[in-house]
């Protein structure tokens, strides 16, 4: 039997990796895109097992909105990305460091 | 269900509009832009004021309407803040329509991007529910990313704008879980039935959704420690764009903690100020002191912004209405003064000289006597000193800290806007008493110095007159 306890440990499991991966990950940007996707996936899931486990749907309408707003995210996400290589002909994390101070 | 009738949208007025006005922009900018921008420009001012005008007309004064099943509210508030925002970002494309012409970013997406911003802020501050708040959030910041990224040929805005994107991103996945949570704990989405849900003790549960929250809105707000991009902003963006990004977000970002926190979440108020309080104090001590290291114009102002994010934080750490209070009032004059300072950054470039850096106003009262004096006005009135409108906003949040028995808080504020005097006055002394060596003299350009006069005149007429503005915070948050 799947419980609701279940949902949100795999909930919070994805969460912790999405989060550890844009911290850890060193090397490409796109990587972090698909972290950030992630987290977005985690926060979705709670929200469908929440609706489930209370039988209200408004948590299921919301879902819906996410996942438009993250589509809409990740294009401007990859455009910025594109923009950003054209001028530096990389995309390392450790490349984006000529502001600081 | 009642009858819908078009007399219920009526309250809506402002962002059905602006959503109007969006699609009108874009037309037009099709049809008889392309040859020449500035006819975009203009229209877009016509707009906005437009955009005004619907509000006065739509809004309902003295009364709270709740509006599409409680997902909109319309309240004087809303009001106050929708009307502030038009003129705000009025005055901003005034500001930076030279700018724009000069770097040939004067096209009319530009114009339509800063739309959807100000939409995402209208609906925020007429938020009801977590998933209005959701959406404002998401329709500000992404216009906000493209906007960082606008000038495609820089390759530090882009830079700017790729940090602004992951971090934002991750700080609206972080909200969404944190509400995931409280509607899971709650069973609504509504902040009125939030309110009524939490009334009894705290859950751990609860604790770590609002933990979540917090982190949220510091984010958005640029609070330490979840500051990291507002400096790389600030800098790498067409300082048009950073004019924006430093004004109107944060009236977006009041609205976000007033609905969300003082309205939704005010039962639980003393879990979510002692989170505030340790923000705030992290983000006055941090902001003051590395602005100093500053030698770059617009990340001293970052960094200022950061610390006077702060101040508006502590208005909310008292918990009380004569808290929030203040920080409208805060929120609103540090908006104007902030417009006027970056005003006059792109009154003072040119072609091929942007004068961010703070050498760059080295003996700028000679060179450009008015200009210099607009500036000493704009920085003795962030600075706090009497009798500039500053001054009393920074007053009002210490008093109210202090009606709480928030004392050290009070102390450490009032030490570090002492610290904070020294990084604004220094410009001061950069532009009278350094020698200008063989920077450009001043342009005349006489529409935008008229407009800036009028802005810094308002800095120092408010103060004087400091209870008309904080008599309309008064009254829209109904303590009359």
């Amino acid at each position: 039997m799947i419980t609701l306890q279940h949902m949100m440990v795999i909930s919070g499991l994805l969460f912790a990796l999405s989060v550890a991966g844009i911290f850890i990950n060193r090397r490409n940007v796109i990587l972090l895109l698909m972290c950030i996707e992630l987290l977005l996936l985690s926060a979705n899931f709670n929200f469908v097992a929440f609706s489930r486990w209370l039988g209200n749907i408004d948590g299921q309408v919301f879902v819906f909105f996410i996942l438009t707003v993250a589509a809409a995210e990740s294009a401007i996400g990859l455009a910025i990305l594109v923009v950003l290589f054209r001028k530096r002909r990389s995309i390392d994390v450790e490349d984006l460091a000529t502001l600081k101070g | 269900m009642t009858e819908t009738s078009f007399a219920q949208f009526l309250p809506a007025l402002p962002e059905i509009y602006l959503v109007g006005a969006i699609c009108a922009l874009l037309m037009f900018d099709v049809f008889f832009g392309l040859k020449k921008p500035t006819r975009t420009a203009s229209v877009a001012l016509l707009l906005l004021l437009g955009g005004a005008v619907a509000t006065l007309i739509s809004a309902d004064f003295g009364h709270r309407q709740v509006l599409f099943s409680g997902m909109y509210i319309a309240d004087d508030l809303a009001t106050l803040l929708k009307l502030a925002s038009f003129l705000f970002v009025a005055i901003a494309l005034f500001y930076s329509g030279e700018f724009l012409g000069r770097r040939k970013l004067q096209q009319g997406e530009y114009y339509v991007l800063v739309f959807t911003a100000l939409l995402g802020v209208l609906v925020l501050t007429s938020a009801g529910s977590l998933l209005m708040v959701y959406i404002g959030v998401e329709l500000l910041s992404l216009s906000l990313y493209a906007l960082v990224a606008f000038d495609r040929e820089n390759g530090v805005a882009a830079e700017a704008a790729m940090k602004y994107f992951v971090l934002g991103a991750i700080a609206s996945g972080i909200m969404l879980y944190g509400m995931s949570l409280l509607y899971g704990l709650s069973g609504t989405l509504s902040l009125a039935g939030l309110a009524t849900a939490f009334s009894g003790p705290n859950s751990l549960g609860l604790i770590l959704g609002l933990a979540f929250l917090v982190v949220a809105v510091a984010f958005k707000f640029g609070a330490v420690p979840f500051h990291m991009w507002v400096p790389d902003v600030y800098q790498g963006a067409p300082t048009s764009v950073s004019l924006l990004v430093a004004s109107v977000p944060k009236i977006a970002s009041f609205a976000v903690a007033y609905r969300l926190l003082a309205e939704g979440l005010g039962e639980v108020s003393g879990t979510w100020t002692q989170m505030l309080s340790v923000l705030a104090v992290l983000s006055l001590l941090f902001g003051n002191l590395i602005a100093i290291a500053q030698t770059n114009l617009r990340r001293m102002l970052a960094y200022s912004a950061i610390s006077n994010v702060g101040f508006i934080l502590l208005g909310f750490v008292t918990g009380t209405g004569d808290g929030y209070e203040a920080a409208l009032y805060f929120t609103l004059v540090y908006v104007m003064v902030v417009l006027g300072t970056f005003g006059a950054i792109l009154l003072a470039s040119r072609e091929g000289f942007e004068a961010d850096e703070i050498a760059d106003y080295k003996g700028l009262s000679s060179r450009d006597p008015s200009l210099a004096f607009m500036v000493a006005v704009l920085m003795f009135s962030t600075a706090g000193i009497p009798p500039f409108v500053g001054f009393w906003a920074k007053l009002r949040i210490i008093e109210s800290l202090v009606n709480v028995g928030h004392l050290w808080l009070s102390i450490i504020a009032v030490v570090m806007s002492v610290i904070g005097a020294f990084y604004y006055l220094r410009i001061v002394w950069v532009m009278y008493f350094d020698p200008p060596g063989d920077l450009p003299r001043g342009q005349p350009r006489l529409a935008l110095r008229f407009v800036l006069g009028l802005n810094a005149a308002a800095a120092l007429g408010l103060g004087l007159f400091p209870d008309v503005l904080l008599n309309v915070c008064q009254t829209v948050l109904h303590r009359g």
